[in-house]
């Protein structure tokens, strides 16, 4: 009972935080440089995407740094120095996590050389059954009885 | 009382799956026919049991009884009727509980339909299904048991968590355990194949309706959560590639694999092998799943509580993967069978590379979800791999499938001739270009789309060039339009069902483009009575409002959205606070168009409602995705319809 | 003969190294990141405190620093360690460390209300617009850190301090010569 009228008390003293947003520093790349970081409270979402508040702070962290004239690489090392590697979205690609970028790829292609032995294999496979069914000459009692149904089919 | 009298009901379903399991086995090694006959009876048992317990459970939901405790964790006195309903499945326990269910009613189906038709393979099919069954029963019982006393029984329950009081709740697990759950029968029986020795085409036959209905529901179930989430979590996509997803995913596409490759080995009576390791890994995979959703190894949205449910699903999956590779690596001389090829331009090629492209996108999808785990255990660095990464990996098989998607259905088996290949490809082939070329003329410049748009005209002409030429043919014989159709619906069900289930992965291909290439959006406050602009939409802030609802407290704002040509529309997306969650939940609003999406999220507001901050966007042909799923669902009861081409 | 046997035992053999990896990760807690800050320079602040005193990391050198993020609708860790704070706070701040509290992500009521409810004596002061929570590297609350005289990061603790954690943590930069 009283649990609702406090959390509706809650709803509007959490209102106290708005803020009058400031000019955009280009939009965009503001949002290209959050989609490639982690949200810290939420599970595999991006701070662009993200609709918490703790994103909310990291955007404008963003624009305000951009503002100062920061490039996006040294927007995302900012975020690299405080929380490590795992804030950005995919993995830097040097050094051990190479093997993320590479394996994909590697896996494909081994898929592609496998694929193809096997292919080259049924080919030959198949050359060789054919080789194997090339047609026989027929034998002089074979050619009789041939003759023998041909005419028997004629007559009827 | 409930407490005790369902876990006692839990462990007698348990108790009867594993005398089930092995009194079906036994009766094979013992040639004793009264031994099945008393598993079948068991497997009758355990639903029963596993009835009663689902019901007991609604029942103690439905009278606020919180002496259960995973009733009291996850409703409240105020949760609504219908969700105190669905709130069985909506943690941990309760989701187990759903799952075993559904397995023991496919077990059901299966002994109706197989045991005077497959005498040989039945009572194994018959074991491994309450084999799984029982370890299912086993985690209801020890890990994570639906029944556990809650000891004081509190006032209140702690409620259902918000993000799960939706009608999105209510089907995605539903669909998506239905389609688990379901790989569990050509599991089943690729197992008696191995065992029995019978490793022929028998049971791809018999298994071949299971495995798309399975597939079915997996891919209903996907697209329900998206839609979920595109609804509900307030961020506007419907696909993070989060690791839950993925494992929801993996399985998808080796069982699309596998539905392909099947049709290789009943024509050509090769892959044998592969298929059976195709089945086993789709099987797997769904395991691995449900390992990764409850065991918390790897963080994730979805993932429920940790604790030692981990152990018991890794130790299980530890022993199917074994045992299962283990009777394969067995039998393995038994499935050589020579293939024969005799020109790599045929259909054969085409399914062995649509094989290629879904395995490699599964080894990817999957690597990239362990590879946090590899990071720490060999560096102890962890590291995030999201969406950014998979979106990239992923694009060059996914378009490869989509032309394989095209070339496939219509290339010659063994050797495609230049006359085949002529007649068929030469103008989807004109038009996938001209059509792409024609979107570059009007504007359109983005390579990947262009690509795409490309690739589906391609598809789609490829499909509809082969339609008219059938249906060309029956109507030289007398029939209309119509009856022609008809006629070639139903005798070749399975073809045209393929094409259609095709079709719908079309619509989905270019609402994935689409969304990803042309939304746009924006953050911006607005003061009361102002506007924000976004392509074209006008939405203004009128007011905000605030009520008080059974479970919540809600502020909701108010916005006119308006463009030139529809009638302006009334917004309303809101901010929920449940008193057991730490923060506000958005509540998303939304008008949906076939081509465009309004999308408004409320973030801060104050508290004159003087001013408050949205996120609005525009998101394009997201409703394709939801339109493809129901094209899906036509080629889908297309597909397994009774065949009429051979006589009864 | 032998070779066709290893082959055929390959094939279930090769789903083991998964499986190690899986059971690896029960050791492993997704949810804790570890912290790139330890050894380096703690990030300047300043803050005005609820009191409308400024508080500054520069203004606080020469001294140990415990900076203790929090929020009053973190239930119930920030409930539970509030009071070890306090005691800690007493203890030691005739002996040249300060413990300085920042609220995150609150509203200025709820902190207030939180502040009276353990009697906390010693600063605290909001954090708007994150700044200070992000410079600091935090994903949740409540954490903790300790700063030497030097103002370099020693140590980070996430979840609720208890007593000894507080003891051990203090005690060992407080003894360290200047």
């Amino acid at each position: 009972m009283s649990r609702r009228r406090r959390a509706l008390a809650a709803a509007w003293l959490l209102a106290g935080a708005a803020t009058v947003g400031a000019a955009p520093v280009a939009e965009e790349t503001v949002q290209a440089i959050a989609a490639q970081l982690r949200c810290v409270v939420c599970q595999n979402l991006s701070v662009a995407d993200s609709p918490s508040e703790t994103a909310n702070q990291m955007r404008g962290i963003i624009r305000e740094r951009l503002a100062r004239g920061e490039t996006p690489d040294q927007v995302r090392a900012y975020f690299v120095e405080r929380y490590g590697t795992w804030i950005l979205l995919e993995p830097p690609r040097q050094g051990f996590n190479l093997v993320v970028w590479v394996a994909p790829f590697a896996a494909l292609a081994l898929g592609l050389a496998l694929v193809a032995g096997v292919m080259w294999r049924w080919r030959r496979a198949s050359d060789r059954s054919r080789a194997a069914a090339a047609p026989r000459p027929v034998d002089e009692a074979g050619r009789e009885r041939l003759r023998r149904e041909l005419a028997d089919l004629d007559a009827r | 009382m409930i407490p005790e009298l369902g876990y006692a009901i839990t462990a007698t379903a348990l108790l009867m799956a594993v005398w089930g399991a092995g009194a079906a086995a036994g009766s094979v090694r013992a040639g004793r026919p009264a031994l099945l006959l008393s598993a079948e009876r068991a497997a009758v048992g355990a639903w029963l049991g596993l009835t009663l317990a689902m019901l007991l459970l609604v029942y103690a939901f439905l009278t606020f009884d919180f002496s259960v405790r995973y009733v009291a964790l996850n409703t409240n006195r105020g949760t609504p009727f219908y969700y105190r309903i669905t709130a069985l499945w909506g943690a941990l326990e309760g989701s187990i509980v759903l799952w075993a269910w559904m397995l023991a009613l496919y077990t059901l189906i299966a002994v109706r339909r197989y045991r005077r038709r497959q005498p040989e393979l039945y009572p194994w099919v018959l074991a491994v299904l309450l084999g799984v069954l029982a370890f299912f029963l086993l985690v209801m019982t020890v890990p994570a048991p639906p029944f556990e006393r809650l000891h004081p029984v509190p006032a209140d329950g702690r409620g259902l968590n918000p993000l799960l009081e939706d009608s999105g709740m209510i089907t995605h697990p539903v669909a998506l355990y239905l389609g688990f759950t379901g790989f569990t029968v050509p599991f089943a029986f690729a197992m008696a194949a191995l065992v029995t020795g019978r490793t022929g085409e028998e049971w791809i036959a018999i298994t071949r309706r299971w495995t798309i209905v399975a597939w079915y529901f997996l891919s209903l179930g996907l697209l329900i959560g998206g839609w979920w989430s595109y609804h509900v979590l307030g961020w506007g996509g419907y696909w993070a590639w989060d690791p839950v997803e993925n494992a929801a995913f993996m399985p998808w596409l080796t069982g699309t694999a596998f539905l392909h490759s099947v049709m290789i080995q009943e024509r050509r009576r090769i892959l044998r092998l592969w298929n059976l390791t195709l089945v086993i890994l789709t099987f797997g995979l769904t395991l691995f799943g449900t390992f990764l959703t409850r065991s918390g190894i790897i963080g994730s949205v979805h993932a429920f509580t940790q604790g030692a449910i981990g152990h018991f699903f890794l130790g299980f999956l530890a022993l199917v993967l074994l045992g299962a590779f283990s009777l394969l690596a067995w039998r393995v001389d038994r499935l050589r069978a020579q293939g024969e090829l005799d020109s790599l331009l045929s259909r054969e090629s085409m399914f062995l590379l649509n094989n290629l492209f879904l395995v490699a996108a599964t080894f990817t999808v999957f690597f990239g979800t362990v590879f946090p785990l590899l990071s720490e255990a060999v560096r102890g660095v962890k590291v995030s791999v999201g969406a950014p990464y998979f979106n990239l990996v992923n694009i060059p098989v996914f378009l490869g499938l989509l032309l394989l998607m095209g070339v496939g259905p219509l290339i010659a088996w063994r050797r495609a001739s230049w006359d085949n290949l002529r007649r068929n490809f030469v103008i989807p082939v004109a038009a996938g270009g001209g059509a792409a070329l024609l979107a570059r003329a009007l504007g359109l410049g983005n390579l990947l789309v262009l690509t795409c748009l490309a690739l589906v005209v391609f598809v789609a002409g490829a499909m509809t060039l082969d339609y008219v030429r059938a249906v060309g043919a029956r109507r030289r014989s007398g029939d209309g339009w119509g009856a022609a159709t008809w006629g070639l619906l139903r005798r070749q069900n399975r073809r045209y069902g393929g094409f259609v289930v095709h079709l719908g992965v079309l619509v989905i291909a270019l609402g994935v483009a689409g969304s990803q290439a042309w939304s746009v959006q924006t953050e911006t406050t607005v003061k009361r009575g102002e506007h924000v602009e976004l392509a074209g939409y006008r939405v203004r802030f009128e007011r905000l409002t605030a009520s008080e609802e059974s479970n919540h407290a809600k502020v909701t704002g108010v916005f006119t959205v308006a463009n030139g040509n529809m009638r302006p529309a009334t917004l309303l997306p809101a901010k929920k606070f449940y008193p057991q969650e730490q923060s506000p939940i958005a509540y998303v609003d939304y008008r949906l168009g076939l081509i465009e999406d309004v999308y408004l999220v409320l973030g801060d507001f104050a508290r004159d409602g003087s001013h408050a901050t949205i996120r609005l966007q525009v998101n394009r042909l997201v409703s394709w995705l939801w339109i493809g799923g129901l094209v899906l669902t036509l080629g889908t009861v297309l597909a397994i319809l009774p065949d009429r081409r051979r006589p009864a | 003969m032998t070779a066709r046997v290893a082959l055929r035992a390959g094939i279930p053999l090769a789903v083991v190294p998964l499986l190690l990896l899986l059971a690896y990760g029960f050791r492993t807690d997704p949810r804790a990141i570890p912290t790139p800050l330890i050894g380096k320079p703690a990030a300047p602040f300043s803050l005005t405190t609820f009191a409308g005193e400024p508080v500054s990391l520069d203004g606080l050198r020469g001294r140990v620093v415990v900076l203790n993020f929090w929020a009053s609708w973190c239930v119930p860790a920030c409930y539970d360690e509030a009071p070890v704070l306090e005691r800690g706070w007493r203890a030691w701040r005739d002996r040249g460390v300060t413990l300085v509290g920042v609220n995150i992500q609150d509203t200025e009521d709820a902190a207030r209300q939180f502040l009276a409810r353990f009697d906390h004596t010693f600063p605290n002061a909001p954090d708007l617009g994150g700044r200070v929570s992000v410079d600091y590297g935090v994903y949740g609350v409540p954490e903790t850190f300790f700063i030497d005289r030097a103002g370099r990061v020693r140590a980070k603790h996430v979840g609720a301090v208890t007593d000894q954690v507080f003891e051990r943590h203090v005690r060992a930069l407080a003894e360290e010569p200047s």
